[in-house]
C-alpha cells in the first residue's frame, strides 16, 4: 500500500494545507501498514524537499523541469500525472488549496481515476479508505467510498488535521524525471499579483464583528457597523455580502479574503459556508446570531443566539451605549 | 461564438433537507429548488459576451429529473438561446468523472468556443465537473475566475489565488472556464424573456451508461464536538445574556 502526497509550494515553503496532508497520509499509512512518498514540484524544489525531508516520510520525491519553474494547470496535470504512472500509488493525498482544484481535476480525467475533494476526516473501513465531506454548504455531512481499482486523489479541506501533529523523521530526497513538452501547455500566465486591501487588516483585529446575508440589504449594513463601532471591533463580511456589492472586498474573511483569530468573532446573519469558516474558525471566541438555528455557524460558534439580526442588533448597540 | 453553460439545480440555501430514513440522499419533494448561485453568474456572464460580440449563440446544459426543467426555462427566460437537458435520477449520483463523462458525450458535436460552468455545486459541492470536461475535450480550462475579456481566438481570465492574490491567464478558445461568484451582476428575467422562453427549444436526452467511481454511503448531521452555549429568551433577555457574556466570559471589556 503506498501513498503519495503533492506537496504545494507557499513561497518557498511548504502550503500549509501540505503539511496537514502529511498527517492523513501518516494515518493511512499507519492504518494499512503503507509507505509514503511526497512530491515536490517547480522553482523551489531543492528547499521544499529539504523541508520535507524532516518529516516522518519513506522518500520524498523531487521534480524540476524548466516549464514547471511558474504553475499552470497543464504542466503541473502533466507532471503529477507522470509521477503516479511511475510510482504506482494507492492514494494520492493533496490539500484542497485554490490551486489543487485548479489542476487536479485534469489529473483525474487523465487517468480516468476519481478525485475525491474538500474532505474533512479519513477513516478505514475494511482495508479501504472512508472520507468525509461536507456537503449541501456544511450542513450535512457524507461518508464516501472508492469504487473501482487505484489509484485514488483526495483532497483535504484546510484545517482538516492539525500540521502540528506531522511526524517528525528523515526521508530520502530522489530526483525525479519526467517529460514535459511546451506545446503540452495551453495558457499563457502572467505574474500573481495583490490587490490593495483598503488599508484593512482584519488579521490583527481583537474584535470583530462580521455580517453575511442576513443583514438583508446594503441599507441594513450600517446596523452591523453601528454595533462594530459599540464594541471598537472591526466590520468583516462574508462573500455574498462583498459579492452584492454591500461592503468592499477588504472586509471578507474566508478562503478568498483574510484569515483571522480575534478574541471574539460575533456572525451577524452568517450561516457559515465552509469557504467563510475556514477564515474564522481559529477565533478565540465566536459568538453567532441567526434566525435558523440549523445554520452551520452553529456549529463552530461558542455562544449562539437564535434571532433575527434586524431585531437583536440595534437593541443590542443601544444598550451598549 | 458559441458558449455552453453549464447550470445545475440545488436546494436553496434557507430549503429545509430532510434526511431519508436509508441516509443515502435527502426527501427531494420537501426541497425548494434554485438555480446555484455561481452558475446564475456564468450564465450572465455569458449573456454579455454574446451581447458585447453582438453574435453568437448561449446554450444551457443541465443534468438531472424532470423537476430541473425550471432552473432551465429560468436561464432561457434571461436569455439563453436554447437548451439540452440530459434527463437522469441524480440522487445519491456523487461521481463528477461520470457526470463529466455525460455532458462531454453530448457537447462533442456542438462545438463549443466556451464553456462555462459555476466554481462549485452548493448540494455536493464536488467543484470540478468544468475542469473535467475541459480535460476531456482537449480544451484549456482555468478556474476561480473572477473577470473575463474575450479577444479573437482567446479568453484572458482573471483568476482568484488564494489570500487576496489574483493572475490573469490567456486561453485559446476553445476553453473551459470555472466561474466565481460575484464577477457581474446577474439579471432577473423580463416578462417578455418569460414568455419568449416558453418557444425555446428544450432538446431532452437519455444518459449513456456510466459506472461510479465514488458512491455515497450516508448522509447524516454534523455530529458537533463544540459546546454551544445557546441563549435564549426574549429578545431584551437574549441582549443582556449578551453583554454579561461578553463581560464575564469572554471579557473584553
Amino acid at each position: 500500500m503506498k501513498t503519495l502526497i503533492i506537496l504545494e509550494d507557499n513561497n518557498g515553503k511548504i502550503h500549509r494545507m501540505g503539511l496537514e496532508s502529511i498527517v492523513a497520509a501518516q494515518k493511512i499509512a499507519s492504518a494499512l501498514k503503507g509507505s509514503i512518498q511526497a512530491v515536490v514540484i517547480g522553482q523551489n524544489a531543492d528547499t521544499l524537499a529539504d523541508e520535507a525531508a524532516s518529516y516522518k516520510l519513506d522518500e520524498v520525491l523531487k521534480i524540476k523541469d524548466p516549464l514547471l519553474d511558474n504553475y499552470s494547470a497543464d504542466g503541473y496535470a502533466e507532471a503529477v500525472k507522470q509521477v503516479i504512472d511511475q510510482e504506482n500509488p494507492d492514494y494520492v493525498l493533496f490539500g484542497h488549496s485554490y490551486q489543487v482544484r485548479d489542476y487536479a481535476p485534469k489529473v483525474s480525467a487523465k487517468l480516468m481515476k476519481p478525485f475525491l475533494v474538500d474532505n474533512v476526516a479519513v477513516s478505514i473501513d475494511n482495508g479501504k479508505v472512508v472520507l468525509t465531506k461536507q456537503m449541501f454548504n456544511a450542513k450535512l455531512f457524507s461518508d464516501i467510498k472508492t469504487n473501482g481499482d487505484s489509484p485514488f486523489l483526495i483532497s483535504f479541506q484546510s484545517a482538516a488535521f492539525s500540521s502540528d501533529a506531522a511526524n517528525k523523521g528523515s526521508a530520502v530526497i530522489k530526483e525525479l524525471n519526467i517529460n514535459i513538452e511546451a506545446s503540452m501547455i495551453k495558457t499563457e500566465s502572467e505574474a500573481p499579483f495583490k490587490e490593495q486591501a483598503g488599508g484593512i487588516d482584519l488579521t490583527a483585529a481583537d474584535l470583530i464583528v462580521s455580517v453575511g446575508r442576513g443583514i438583508g440589504k446594503e441599507e441594513n449594513i450600517p446596523i452591523a457597523q453601528d454595533l462594530a463601532t459599540a464594541l471598537g471591533a472591526e466590520l468583516a463580511s462574508s462573500r455574498p455580502v462583498v459579492d452584492a456589492g454591500w461592503l468592499p472586498s477588504a472586509h471578507q474573511v474566508g478562503s478568498s479574503g483574510q484569515s483571522v483569530s480575534p478574541k471574539m468573532y460575533l456572525a451577524l446573519g452568517i450561516s457559515g459556508a465552509i469557504q467563510h469558516m475556514v477564515g474564522m474558525k481559529g477565533s478565540k471566541n465566536i459568538v453567532a446570531i441567526n434566525k435558523d438555528p440549523e445554520a452551520p455557524i452553529f456549529e463552530v460558534a461558542d455562544y449562539g443566539v437564535v434571532a433575527d439580526v434586524l431585531e437583536l442588533v440595534p437593541k443590542l448597540t443601544e444598550a451598549l451605549q | 461564438m458559441k458558449i455552453a453553460v453549464l447550470v445545475k439545480q440545488v436546494p436553496g440555501s434557507e430549503s429545509p433537507l430532510p434526511i431519508n430514513s436509508d441516509q443515502k440522499w435527502v426527501d427531494e419533494n420537501t426541497i425548494a429548488y434554485i438555480m446555484n448561485e455561481s452558475d446564475n453568474y456564468a450564465l450572465e456572464e455569458a449573456l454579455q459576451i454574446r451581447e458585447s460580440k453582438g453574435e453568437g449563440e448561449v446554450v444551457v446544459i443541465s443534468l438531472g429529473p424532470v423537476r430541473i426543467q425550471k432552473v432551465i426555462r429560468e436561464a432561457l427566460a434571461k436569455g439563453a438561446d436554447r437548451a439540452i437537458h440530459i434527463q437522469m435520477d441524480t440522487q445519491s449520483e456523487i461521481d463528477p468523472l461520470s457526470t463529466a463523462s455525460h455532458f462531454v458525450n453530448v457537447m462533442k458535436e456542438e462545438g463549443f468556443d466556451l464553456v462555462f460552468s459555476g466554481l462549485q455545486s452548493d448540494d455536493i459541492g464536488m467543484g470540478q465537473t468544468g475542469v473535467l470536461i475541459g480535460e476531456l475535450m482537449g480544451m484549456a480550462t482555468a478556474s476561480l475566475a473572477i473577470k473575463t475579456e474575450v479577444g479573437d481566438g482567446y479568453i484572458k481570465v482573471k483568476r482568484e489565488l488564494e489570500a487576496g492574490w489574483f493572475q490573469w491567464v490567456k486561453l485559446s478558445l476553445p476553453a473551459s472556464i470555472s466561474i466565481q461568484s460575484g464577477l457581474n451582476t446577474p439579471r432577473y428575467p423580463s416578462l417578455k424573456g418569460i414568455m419568449g422562453a416558453k418557444k425555446k427549444e428544450i432538446k431532452v436526452v437519455e444518459p449513456n451508461k456510466n459506472e461510479s467511481k465514488q458512491t455515497l454511503e450516508k448522509i447524516y448531521l454534523p455530529n458537533s464536538d463544540k459546546q454551544t452555549v445557546m441563549i435564549e429568551g426574549s429578545i431584551d433577555q437574549m441582549v443582556e445574556k449578551l453583554i454579561d457574556t461578553f463581560r464575564n466570559d469572554i471579557k473584553i471589556f
